[in-house]
Formats: C-alpha cells, structure tokens, sequence
C-alpha cells in the first residue's frame, strides 16, 4: 500500500474544499436553512404532523440526504474530472499507485466533505425544528454509506464525462427529481397507489426512508430493506470502478 | 552491466488503426544520456508514454531496472521521473504543494529540506508560495521538472525540455542535466532541436514512422555519417567546370566564383591535394578555400528522408 500516495490525494483534495469554503460549505447551509424557514417554519406551522412527528422535523433527513447526495456526486466526479480536463492526470497514470489508492484518496475526500457538510446541516436543522436521533449508530451507518456509495458514484462520473455538460448530468438533472420524488418532503403514503408504485423504483426512496427511520422510527420501506440498497449500491459502483481501472476505460489508450 | 532500460518489439495500435509504433527494440544504459530525434508524430511521446505507465502498450515488453513496466509497475514508476511536454499544472496550487505532492504521489515521506534545495536549484524558491496560473511559461516548465526531481528518479525522461524556453534557461537545462547525470541519474530527452542533441548527449537514437532508423554514439554517428565540404572560391568567374575536374563531381555556384567538392573525411583518401593540383593545371586561380562539417541536423535530415 502506497499510504504516503493516498494521504497526498485526500490533502490535495482538502485543500482544494478549503480554497473554495464558500460554494463548499456555506452555500449549501444557506440553500438548507431557506428550506427550513420555508417548509419548516412558515409553512409547516400549517401542515398536519406526518406518522406523529412535525412536518419541519419529518423532511429534516430528506434535505440531509438531499445536500448529502449532490455535494458527493459533485465533489467525487469534480475531483478526478479536473485533472482529467487540465491533463495533470498523466500524473497519477505515472505513479506508482494501484487503483484502490487512488479511489480511496478521492473518494475519501469526496465523502468526508459531504459528511462534514451534511453533519453542519444537521446542526443547522436542530435551530429549527425539534430533531430526535432514535437509533445513533443506524443513523451514522446510512450517513456514511451513502456518502461512500455516492462519492464512488460520483468518481464514476468524473471518468466518463467527456465535458463540464456531461458532468453537471446528474447533480443538476437526474438527482434532484429522484430526491424529491423520493419521499423527502411527504411519505408516499399520501400519494396514490399508481404513483407509489412507481416511487418503489426509486433507489433514494430507499436511503431516505432508511435513515429517516434511524432519526424517527417511522418508514416507507423496512429499514433493512434499505440498509441492503445502500449496500447494493455500494457492491455497483465498486465493481464498475474496478472494471474501469482494469481496461483503463476513458483514462489511457 | 545490464541496460537500465531494454525495450523489445515495442508496439502500439490505436483503435483507429494508426500504428504509433511499429516493434521497437532499444537498449538505454545506466547512466547515459540518450537524445531521442525524430519529426512531430514520430512515435518519441508514445513510447515515453507506455514505459511511464500513461499509455498500454499493444505487444512487446519494457523492463527498467530489471523490473517489468506492467507487472511491477510500482517498482518501474517509482524509480522514473517524467517531464511531460505539454505545460500541464494545477492552475489554484502553490508551486511547493504541488512538488511535495509530486513526491508523495511517489510513496516517498515528506522532505521538506530536499524540496528547498531542488527549487533552489531551479531558481523557484523566491516563488514557492506562488499560485501556478500566476506563472510564466518557462517557470512552469521548471516546476515541472522540480515536481519530476521531487523523488529522486534513477530515469528522468525528459519529454522536449526546452520547446518554447528561452536560450538561458535552455542553458540552464543543460546545466542541470549535466548535473543529475554527475549523480548517476540516466537521461533520455525528446528534441527536434539537432543542436541540443549534439551539446549534452552521450548517445543518439533518430526515430520515425515508428521505427528506430538508428542508435549510436553521437561522436561515432558524426564521424560515420559526417560529410565534410570543401568551398573553393575562384579569383575570376568560370562559365562551366572544365572536363578534366568531371571526376571530382563539383557543383558550381555564386555566378561561376565557387566550386564546392563534397568529400568522405574518414576516407583513407580525400583526394583534396590532387584536386588542389588539377585545379592548378586548369589554370584556375583560388582565392581562398574552407572546409565544414555537416551538423547532425544534415545526418537527420538525411535519415527522416530516407525512412519516408
């Protein structure tokens, strides 16, 4: 193992969170907190509680998982697209560093920033509504999960997208509608059968229904249903990173 | 001793069916330096590329320092340094974090005193603290090579070291390269540029079309291929070069002033003193007379012809 290799890319990558705290870290507390001023204080003063817990307290897990998710998939991709686009990437190609070092300092770092900034927003919610964490240590499993299985996502899409276009793809188009269309903001029990039938597809209903639970108890899906999509995730983008680094796909002739 | 470098039916195909290289063979000693010549697309960068490790090569095999470049690439890449051509740097990096992250890119632990001296060396330390966007083009190509001397390679490759650099820091290359081979570092630098080939390297290999047209040690390639000239400027003007010269196959040149013979100098005869006398005989007055060697970039030019 090449420790010295892994620590310089998870430093790098730090410094480059550090030189760019304002879109890193307050941008998306600030995005959060309007979420809960709207939803939360004015007007889920007005909504009815959801499965006994206020409306503010019951989309407090959606949001996390909703910053939690993009800033994994923008901080993972980013960080192995840039060295790609600016050609530094002959670098890591000539270094004496398997692919397992290179995934775990850019992932790494990728999941570590978006926990850092998904553990601010946490704190940030509990100013705002009343927040109860049942089952800690479930909590901090769906927590760090996520952020691994997203950030190696995220990487995934760093490798393939041949422009800035193709990686804005997911953050911008395809995460957003499956977060709020996976039950961050209602149970999908007020939907219609059609539609919650449809929701079943999603594969963030099952993160956020999860580690909703570990906050309240109160599920969409059973919770281990949800721990093993996670999981499954996880297994995905593992074996398609490794396929990746084994033909060298879009990374050397 | 055994080559530092061996290189065997080296192959390259791309998808697109262009063969980058076509089976090259190349041996490269312990401590040399090795001036790779060839024209843009010659096959220098691609075969750099594969030993590196940027590039997958399509058959045959490289070793460097015993090791096989695929199998044991950990031990080839830790003990090769590569300049790349292209000016590729981090723009929002200082210019001391991205030579220590170089190093330990390398699995080497952090050398604080080490770094100093390299861009001390390279006259970058009054910049250590400066972004990388911030700096001109001949100081990045610098801190290029502070980032490639970070680690300590026993093999630098230098890819076109000094295209688009001014003649002192070119200089100063060359410096520094006498220097890294002093401590025993092999060197194999890329260039179209003849003249550098000829001041600082030890043995030069012309390449094209991707193939190796030759390897040699640059004064045997001189001495072997080097023609040598002789000028012969003439008091009055002549309208053509009598018959009893035709043996000497001369050109005439300047208005009928100056007649110039091409000769082999490691012939056992140069047949310059009997041309000098047949001169005479035609009663030809010589107004003064120079001879000059052609230059490595002559042979070049010659070989890359030759190979189309």
């Amino acid at each position: 193992m090449n420790f010295e290799a892994i620590k310089s890319i998870y430093a790098f990558e730090m410094a480059r969170t550090r030189r760019t705290m304002l879109q890193s870290i307050v941008s998306p507390v600030i995005t959060t907190s309007l979420y809960f001023i709207v939803f939360g204080a004015a007007i889920g003063s007005r909504m009815q509680e959801v499965n006994g817990v206020s409306y503010g307290a019951f989309i407090a897990p959606g949001l996390i998982m909703l910053t939690l998710l993009n800033q994994c998939i923008g901080n993972g991709s980013f960080g192995i697209y840039f060295p790609k686009f600016t050609g530094t990437i002959y670098e890591l190609l000539s270094s004496p560093i398997s692919m397992i070092e290179i995934v775990i300092g850019y992932v790494g770092a990728a999941a570590t920033k978006g926990l850092i900034v998904g553990t601010i927003i946490l704190v940030t919610a509990a100013f705002f509504v009343d927040i109860s964490i049942k089952h800690p240590f479930m909590m901090v499993l769906f927590f760090v999960l996520t952020a691994v299985s997203f950030s190696l996502f995220g990487f995934m899409i760093g490798i393939w997208a041949k422009d800035f276009e193709q990686l804005n793809l997911f953050p911008m188009l395809i995460v957003p509608p499956l977060v709020f269309l996976g039950g961050s903001f209602y149970s999908i029990d007020m939907l219609p059968p059609f539609w919650q039938t449809v929701s079943h597809f999603n594969p963030v209903l099952y993160l956020v229904s999860g580690f909703r639970w570990s906050f309240y108890e109160i599920a969409d899906v059973n919770p281990v249903v949800s721990l093993l999509t996670v999981l499954g995730f996880l297994v995905v983008c593992l074996s398609i990173t490794a396929w990746i680094f084994k033909t060298g796909y879009k990374l050397k002739n | 001793m055994a080559p530092i470098v061996s290189i065997r039916n080296l192959t390259k195909s791309y998808a697109s069916g262009f063969k980058a290289l076509k089976g090259v063979d190349l041996d490269i000693e312990q401590g040399e330096i090795l001036a790779l010549l060839g024209p843009n697309g010659a096959g220098k960068t691609t075969m750099i590329s594969i030993i590196c490790g940027i590039v997958t090569p399509s058959d045959g095999t490289v070793t460097v320092g015993g090791h096989d470049i695929l199998t044991d690439y950990r031990k080839t890449r830790s003990i090769i340094g590569l300049v790349p051509q292209e000016l590729t740097l981090d723009a929002f990096e200082t210019v001391y974090n991205t030579v220590a992250f170089s190093r330990g890119l390398h699995g080497c632990a952090p050398n604080p005193a080490l770094i100093e001296r390299i861009l001390k060396d390279l006259s970058l330390y009054d910049k250590k603290d400066t972004m990388l966007r911030h700096l001109s083009g001949g100081m990045r190509r610098r801190v290029l090579i502070a980032k490639a001397l970070s680690y300590e390679p026993k093999v630098l490759f230098l890819d076109e070291p000094t295209a688009g650099v001014d003649v002192s820091l070119r200089k100063d290359m060359w410096q520094l390269v006498e220097r890294l081979r002093a401590n025993g570092v092999t060197i194999i630098l890329t260039t179209h540029y003849i003249e550098e080939a000829e001041e600082i390297a030890d043995r030069i290999g012309v390449i094209n079309h991707g193939r190796i047209l030759l390897v040699e040690d640059k004064k045997a390639l001189m001495a072997k291929l080097g023609r040598k000239q002789m000028t012969v400027e003439l008091a009055e003007p002549i309208t053509a070069v009598p018959d009893a010269l035709s043996p000497y196959g001369l050109t005439l040149s300047d208005e009928g002033t100056r007649l110039t013979y091409e000769f082999d100098s490691s012939g056992e005869r140069t047949g310059i003193s009997s041309l000098l006398s047949a001169l005479s005989q035609c009663g030809l007055r010589v107004k003064d007379i120079s001879t000059e060697q052609s230059s490595l970039e002559d042979i070049f030019v010659e070989l890359v012809g030759e190979g189309k």
